[in-house]
């Protein structure tokens, strides 16, 4: 019987339907099954098929994307079924996301944000326009592993350099790891201001998360 | 060197991409967007200037949506025709639908340096370089910031961009990089100063103002901003559209011209509601992002359909155009620069987009690069010649000349060959050697191209700016930099 479930809790991120995969993670509920299980044998079984899909350029991005928010709604419905057993989903490491102050221009960094929640990180992304003390000040408060910071502007990119010098004056790293993107960032650039990585795409920002938690 | 720019005028060639039914149903669907969707103004000039005029206005949200009559009415105050200025009044830019000019593309990030050959991040010299050797190129017809001055403080980084062009060149500059109201205003100031005063800026604008709309349908505040002090100075001004088909607009083409569209029309409403036949244009370079990773592809058939069909809708509206053309996403000058600066590039001129922007880089408008830049401006110049078509008339068809030569023999020592035979177009940089000659040298256009943009940077001198001018700017430029 749950053999048949988890089938379809997978089948239902493999097709991004999150009114599937939130009516599934009730059903488990209803009978019983212990939310881990349903997580790990059930929904993960999906993502990581199509994240395995899309690293071999079968699957395509909106593909991956509304696989992602399917999984977002099923945990968010067993949250509260985890919290009653006092366990917790173990998480990849949690990470600040913002657009730094002056720029609008968001969608490269909500991508990563999607992207890594698929893959297991906990995110808070907080949009855009965000000026340093609100960066450092949500990642003191979700005790944050990682800050991701992007821009689009070169006049806006060296707000990148600012929120890092401030985390240094805190003397908050190498506790918290710094990355940075968008499309003006280099790799070169990184290095001057002295973030912890960069990447030039969605994909690449996951494995360069991992690599900053230590878990590649 | 030639003063002379190299324009694409009276066009043999043509294509129909959209029926007129089409067009006027994307009309019709960008209204309805901008009318039930709305768009996001977020600056309190704008949204106070859309108030007075009686659209609805969301504050909390500052979104805007507003009736049709609105939007058609204001964009029936656009003027159809106007000049950007230059410096030298010879290399004046028309736009008047019978024009197509190109120009440098701008907001690079790297160059790939022009005597080491290694990629480096840009500076102000990169901008006065390449600006000295556009000026000396007939292709280019007017400037953007080529790349961004990185050295330069960030609040007054766009005011020393537009004077290191002006110091390097005596053609029209268009800055895409400069987005907020006190940079606008010392820009504007900058511009008087050349042409002779406020007065005379409004009939010469030797600036003009480009900004970059946030899709889908929003807009940046400090941008909006910026247009509308450009457009109160009499500035020509355009908003570009960059959606891009998955990831900013709909997966579908014809869903993403639209909502293109509605941010487009909809800022430019906006400016004539509050200045009344100012000077605009349509600025767009959609494109499609990639299914496999969501990247930004700088060409593709996508882009290329969207080069042809933007100019049918800014002709709709009666304004010029500013279409992204070549900007291949190619990581260094190769076949996929060589396909992608061609096709968008041909593309967006037979349907006569006013404006080509433009020439010179390369990964997706971020590396400058040299070589590449010469090599765009051959691949316009072969696409000028072939919008000459072919000419038909008696003189052309050389019925005397052939019944000389008859059956058999070679037309070379005729003096009909002699007359046409400049006529055939004469590449600098396609390789027609014998194969021997190649292997033993193993160069390509590539290496000419550098070569030629080496040459033109040793030895090409610009009329220079009066210095007085000069001293003007760096005064303007402090003040700016004093109050931040």
């Amino acid at each position: 019987m749950s053999e048949e479930l988890y089938k379809e809790m997978a089948q239902s991120i493999i097709d991004g339907d999150s009114e599937k995969s939130v009516e599934l993670a009730k059903k488990s509920i209803e009978l019983q099954m212990h939310p881990l299980d349903t997580i790990t044998k059930g929904f993960v079984v999906g993502v990581n098929y199509i994240g395995d899909q899309f690293g071999k350029g079968e699957a395509f991005l909106p593909e991956l994307v509304m696989a992602g928010e399917a999984m977002k709604a099923a945990v968010a419905t067993l949250e509260p079924e985890l919290l009653k057993l006092g366990e917790a989903r173990e998480t990849m490491g949690r990470v600040v996301l913002a657009t730094v102050e002056g720029d609008i221009h968001e969608i490269g960094k909500t991508l990563v944000g999607t992207m890594l929640s698929a893959s297991g990180f906990e995110v808070t992304d907080l949009g855009v326009d965000q000026p340093a003390e609100k960066i450092i000040g949500k990642a003191l408060e979700i005790n944050a592993d990682i800050i991701g910071m992007s821009a689009l502007l070169t006049t806006t990119m060296v707000r990148q350099r600012e929120v890092i010098e401030e985390l240094d004056k805190e003397g908050l790293r190498p506790r918290i790891k710094v990355m940075v993107g968008g499309a003006p960032i280099t790799k070169e650039w990184a290095e001057k201001i002295k973030a912890d990585g960069t990447s030039e795409d969605a994909v690449g920002a996951v494995q360069l998360a991992k690599k900053l938690v230590g878990k590649e | 060197m030639s003063k002379k720019i190299k324009s694409i005028s009276d066009p043999k060639l043509k294509l129909e991409i959209l029926t007129t039914e089409e067009v006027q149903k994307i009309h019709d669907a960008t209204l309805w967007i901008i009318e039930h969707v709305g768009v996001r103004f977020p600056s309190k000039r704008a949204l106070e200037i859309w108030e007075v005029n009686g659209a609805n206005v969301d504050h909390e949200k500052k979104i805007v949506r507003a009736k049709p009559q609105l939007i058609e009415d204001a964009l029936k105050k656009c003027p159809p025709k106007y000049i950007l200025a230059a410096r030298d009044p010879q290399q004046d830019c028309s736009l008047d639908g019978n024009h197509v000019y190109l120009g440098t593309d701008g907001c690079g990030v790297e160059v790939i340096d022009i005597e080491t050959g290694q990629k480096r991040t840009s500076c102000l010299r990169d901008v006065q370089e390449i600006a000295r050797v556009a000026d000396a190129t007939e292709e280019v017809g007017f400037h953007w910031v080529p790349v961004s001055a990185q050295d330069m403080p960030v609040e007054s980084r766009g005011l020393h961009e537009i004077k290191a062009i002006w110091e390097n060149s005596t053609k029209h500059v268009q800055t895409e990089s400069i987005y907020n109201a006190a940079e606008a205003k010392a820009a504007i100031e900058m511009a008087a100063i050349i042409a002779g005063g406020k007065d005379k800026l409004r009939e010469r604008p030797v600036l003009s103002l480009m900004q970059c709309t946030a899709p889908p349908l929003g807009h940046d505040g400090g941008s909006l901003d910026a247009a509308l002090l450009a457009a109160e100075a009499g500035i020509p001004t355009g908003f570009m559209t960059m959606t891009a088909c998955l990831t900013t607009g709909p997966a579908t083409m014809a869903g993403t011209l639209a909502v293109g569209n509605a941010e487009v029309i909809a800022a430019t409403a906006l400016l004539q509601l509050a200045y009344p036949g100012a000077p605009v244009f349509y600025a767009a370079a959609q494109t499609a992002s990639d299914p496999r990773s969501g990247a930004y592809t700088g060409g593709g058939p996508e882009d290329f359909l969207f080069g042809a069909a933007t100019n049918v809708l800014s002709d709709f509206y009666n304004i010029p155009l500013s279409m992204g053309s070549f900007a291949t996403g190619a990581k260094e000058p190769n076949w996929q620069a060589g396909l992608e600066g061609a096709l968008s590039t041909f593309m967006a001129s037979v349907v006569m987009s006013d404006m080509l922007l433009g020439c010179g880089f390369l990964h997706g408008s971020r590396i400058w690069s040299y070589a590449e830049m010469m090599m765009d401006c051959e691949i316009f110049s072969i696409i000028h010649k072939m919008m000459q078509g072919i000419v038909i008339n008696d003189e052309t068809l050389a019925l005397e000349t052939i019944a000389n030569v008859g059956p058999g023999g070679h037309f070379l020592a005729q003096k009909h060959t002699r007359n046409h035979m400049r006529d055939i177009f004469l590449p600098q940089f396609l390789d027609r050697r014998p194969y021997s000659e190649w292997e033993t040298k193993k160069d390509d256009a590539r290496d000419w191209a550098l070569a030629k943009a080496r040459k033109i940077l040793k030895e090409h001198q610009p009329d220079p700016l009066d210095e007085k001018i000069s001293r003007e700017f760096d005064r303007i430029i402090k003040s700016v930099e004093k109050q931040t």
